[in-house]
């Protein structure tokens, strides 16, 4: 019911705000725990070959965050695949050929490893021993990625679709162009998967690390946990260090294939309103859309030019040419995510240098202010993650499936506008969302007390007795009140 | 089997699989209330602890897979049933997080709200799951674009409240004699108890609900005429549910358990066996019903996906051997416990 509207915006805009919102903060977590998932395997590894107490020790005090926010990350993982069905009906009758069989393989080869192996991880210390504990941990490790890969893979072919064709469907009196799987591996391997899988990868590497880094640079900080902090510290900077250097390169290539795929969306994120020979780089800047034109730019002049076309000179598309072709999306949004992406990642890569500059001088752990820069690297990062999508998901607007262009018309795509449910009424989806607004607020801020009750209960390092094995302090429950 | 009824069959194979899994945590946590000590409010959660979340994968992947299969019954069902999904959405979002929060905080009155949220998320999950089974037996208003039209309200009949209360005895009774099977002493024997009472309110439901199905509903008989080896399901039920008696009497938790399990899986079935060919009939016209060759996707991507069944399936099971197993026995309370 296109014309029914709540505070004057439509069921297409509101569905849009509730699944940006559930989305959102559904990859709060996902990340982290793909990051802490190769944590607790490297910890667990090498404490299976070491034997040293003190990794153990260290697996199980992050497998306890680790599983935290796993619950949170499966909770609000639900209601996104019952999302589409809900809200996005006609989108769902449109791309369930293809895109439902992502999402299905999802729950056939991912979740059921990772839920499966989890308890295990999380319950079997004591039931199960090290190897095959190591061995769930790797499993649940494994399922981590895997269901990134389906779900990107799934995401990816709606940004650059190929692997399929358009045909009628009918049912009942509505007959309905619906996209269908020819060439399976080509729909998986579609131009962007790749690159946008690399990036997403590393993108939670850097939280993991960052995350990691975070807890250890507060206990260092605080003077608590010293020798477990410095290393769990410089574990997880190594961590970062390779995995920000990965992200700019790998970031490089995914702009690069967004400029050839999705040029409408490289001006977004460029703030690209005219066609120009030279186009620059901004590092910062304001897009005005009034004036189409960027204000209070830094920019390098040519960069963008040499990007795409590996020539200072060339000419890159704006809008005044794109648009008619693909439509225009938001632009300032999608400008502002990317350029706050980007300069979180510049800013990772530089500070995780310094970081090992002090540390061959020795003083590393002496340098407070960045100890403190360490502890909000975390919240960087997320945001990192989160503008990433954001500006990935804005600049594809106003598409919900890419088209492809067939000379100069855009061709197979499906609006965002076309794709809402047709039954649902915008008081429903207002509704629904308030619900949800209630209930991750109340999730969001339970999650940070329990988590900082963790934290500030910090890991159970035993003493070692004689015959080198470790008795741990017996803490039952993990309270509010012991902070 | 043509690729369509051959999907019919596996998404059965994932429903039943979860109404049997999750069947009894849900049911654990509609007799909670009834505990008397914190302790053994403790107990029932971790008794399901390592459990409730790999059950629930069950219900994920049979989302993903109706996507997949029947894209037309998944957008229909899933935008008509708005308020429907919100509610199970909200009821499996505090369920989770009662677990999962409940021990974390050592006070009265944090465990307590805890405990109440983990009964009304259960019982308000297990509900809406029961009334969208009754109306998709009952079936819904569709309009000749294979839409659903039609408000919250008018989907509520007195079929799917009937099938609502039945659910609630059937799980209620399977969490209850799972907890049997988990538990030992005093709090074995009362849940015994419970396992009667809800025993009790499930045979009279059930046959209530046959009665009105067979009398009312076309389509809960249609297929037996050309099926009739349906009716052994039927006899199976009827033989599962009559050993109970004797298995409660007898304190045979394990048989017990089986038998609540086969009764919720002939259910399921039955369900199945009545609904096919359609997915969301159309209580208007029959002609407007979606069905499996309708709604379904192209046969290259059911061929495809069946494979992605056969390489996943067993490894499923393997899975979820690996973690029953590990955790058997007698419910342990140890420092990772919730
Ligand atoms: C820690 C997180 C993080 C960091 C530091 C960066 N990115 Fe990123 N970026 C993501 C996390 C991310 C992401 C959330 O993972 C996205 C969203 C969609 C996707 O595939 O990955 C993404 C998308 C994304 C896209 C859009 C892809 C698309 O629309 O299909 C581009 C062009 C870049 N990134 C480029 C960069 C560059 C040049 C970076 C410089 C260092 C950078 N990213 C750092
Ligand atoms: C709209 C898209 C998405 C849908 C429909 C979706 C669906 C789900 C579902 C149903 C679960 C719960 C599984 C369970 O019960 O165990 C889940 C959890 C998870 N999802 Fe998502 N998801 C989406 C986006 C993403 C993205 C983009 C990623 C990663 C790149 C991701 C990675 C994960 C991971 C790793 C988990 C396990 C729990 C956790 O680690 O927090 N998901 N998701
Ligand atoms: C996990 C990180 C993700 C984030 C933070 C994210 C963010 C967003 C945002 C902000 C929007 C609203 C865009 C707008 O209205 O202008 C959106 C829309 C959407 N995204 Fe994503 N997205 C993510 C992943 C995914 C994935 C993995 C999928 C599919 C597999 C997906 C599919 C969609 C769809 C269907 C819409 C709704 C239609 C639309 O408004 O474009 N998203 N997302």
């Amino acid at each position: 019911m296109p014309d029914e509207t709540v505070f004057g915006m439509d069921v297409v805009m509101l569905s849009r705000i509730q699944f940006a919102l559930t989305i959102m903060f559904h990859y709060l977590f996902p990340p982290l725990t793909i990051g802490l998932g190769v944590v607790l395997v490297y910890l667990e590894g090498r404490y299976l070959w070491t034997k040293e107490a003190i990794y153990e020790q260290a697996a199980r005090f992050w497998t306890r965050l680790f599983g935290l926010n796993f619950a949170m990350g499966v909770v609000t993982g639900i209601v996104m695949e019952f999302q589409f069905g809900t809200n996005w009906a006609a989108y769902s009758r449109f791309v369930g050929d293809v895109f439902g069989s992502a999402l299905a393989a999802e729950g056939i080869f991912a979740f059921f490893l990772e839920s499966g192996f989890l308890s295990l991880l999380l319950f079997g210390w004591d039931r199960v021993g090290p190897k095959m504990h190591f061995f769930a941990t790797l499993m649940v490790a494994i399922g981590g990625i895997f269901s990134s890969v389906w779900i990107v893979i799934a995401n990816s072919w709606q940004q650059t679709p190929t692997g399929h064709v358009l045909r009628e469907h009918v049912v009942g009196d509505r007959v309905a162009m619906r996209a269908e799987i020819v060439d399976f591996w080509a729909m998986v391997f579609n131009p962007s998967t790749v690159h946008r899988l690399t990036h997403v990868w590393l993108g939670a590497f850097v939280l993991g690390a960052c995350f990691v880094m975070s807890i250890s640079a507060w206990y260092l900080l605080k003077g608590r946990h010293i020798d477990f902090a410095k290393r769990s510290f410089t574990g997880a900077l190594l961590l970062a260090t390779v995995a920000s250097l990965c992200q700019a390169v790998s970031g490089h290539f995914n702009a690069e294939m967004v400029a050839e795929h999705q040029p409408a969306k490289l001006a977004a994120m460029e703030g690209l309103y005219e066609t120009q020979a030279g186009a620059p780089l901004y590092l910062f800047g304001w897009p005005n859309q009034q004036e189409r034109r960027v204000d209070w730019g830094v920019a390098i002049p040519g960069g963008l030019s040499l990007l795409v076309h590996q020539d200072p000179t060339a000419v890159v598309q704006g809008f005044d040419q794109l648009g008619p072709v693909y439509g225009e999306p938001p632009v300032w949004i999608t400008f502002q995510a990317y350029h706050l992406m980007v300069g979180i990642g510049t800013l990772m890569i530089v500070a995780t240098w310094v970081a090992w500059w002090f540390y061959r001088r020795g003083t590393l752990f002496e340098q407070r202010w960045l100890l403190w820069f360490f502890v909000g690297s975390v919240v960087l990062a997320m945001a990192a993650n989160e503008a990433g999508w954001v500006a990935a998901e804005c600049g594809r607007q106003p598409w919900i499936v890419y088209p492809t262009i067939i000379d100069g018309v855009a061709t197979g795509g499906l609006r965002t506008s076309d794709g809402v449910s047709e039954s649902v009424h915008a008081d429903q989806v207002f509704g629904s969302i308030v619900f949800f607004g209630v209930i991750y607020t109340t999730l969001g801020v339970l999650w940070l007390v329990l988590l900082n009750g963790k934290i500030q209960h910090g890991p159970e390092l035993g003493e070692s007795d004689d015959d080198g094995e470790t008795v741990p302090e017996r803490r039952h429950d993990i309270g509010m009140a012991d902070a | 089997m043509d690729y369509p009824t051959l999907w019919f069959v596996l998404l059965g194979v994932l429903l039943a699989g979860y109404a049997v899994l999750d069947g009894f945590d849900l049911g654990v946590g509609l007799v909670h209330p009834l505990h008397k000590s914190d302790h053994d409010r403790r107990l029932a959660i971790n008794s399901i602890g390592p459990l409730w979340d790999g059950n629930e994968v069950w219900l994920v992947t049979f989302g993903g897979a109706l996507f997949a299969a029947f894209p037309e019954a998944y957008a229909t069902a899933f935008s008509g049933f708005y308020f429907a999904f919100m509610a199970a959405l909200g009821g499996l979002i505090f369920r989770a997080v009662s677990i999962e929060f409940r021990g974390k905080v050592d006070r009265a009155w944090w465990r307590l709200l805890w405990d109440g949220m983990f009964f009304l998320s259960s019982l308000v999950t297990t509900l809406v799951y029961g009334a969208a089974v009754g109306a998709a037996m009952a079936g819904v208003p569709l309009d000749n674009r294979g839409i659903m039209a039609s408000s919250t309200l008018e989907q509520i009949g007195p079929f799917s409240l009937m099938v609502a209360a039945l659910t609630v005895a059937a799980f209620a009774l399977h969490g209850s004699l799972y907890l049997g099977l988990k538990t030992t002493g005093a709090l074995r024997e009362r849940t015994r108890v419970w396992a009667w009472f809800a025993y009790a309110a499930y045979v009279v439901l059930f046959f209530a609900t046959t009665a009105v199905a067979v009398g009312t509903i076309d389509r809960a008989t249609k297929n037996f005429d050309e099926h009739p080896w349906g009716a052994v399901i039927v006899l199976l039920n009827l033989l599962a549910v009559l050993n109970l008696p004797r298995c409660l009497t007898q304190r045979r938790y394990g048989q017990a358990f089986v038998s609540s399990g086969c009764s919720i899986l002939a259910l399921v079935f039955l369900f199945g066996f009545a609904l096919f060919p359609e997915l969301v009939a159309s209580s208007t016209d029959p002609a407007d019903s979606l069905t499996i060759y309708n709604s379904a996707s192209s046969p290259k991507t059911l061929r495809l996906m069946a494979l992605f069944a056969l390489i996943g399936l067993p490894f499923v099971l393997a899975y979820t051997s690996v973690v029953y197993w590990t955790f058997r026995g007698k419910v342990q309370i140890d420092k990772h416990s919730y």
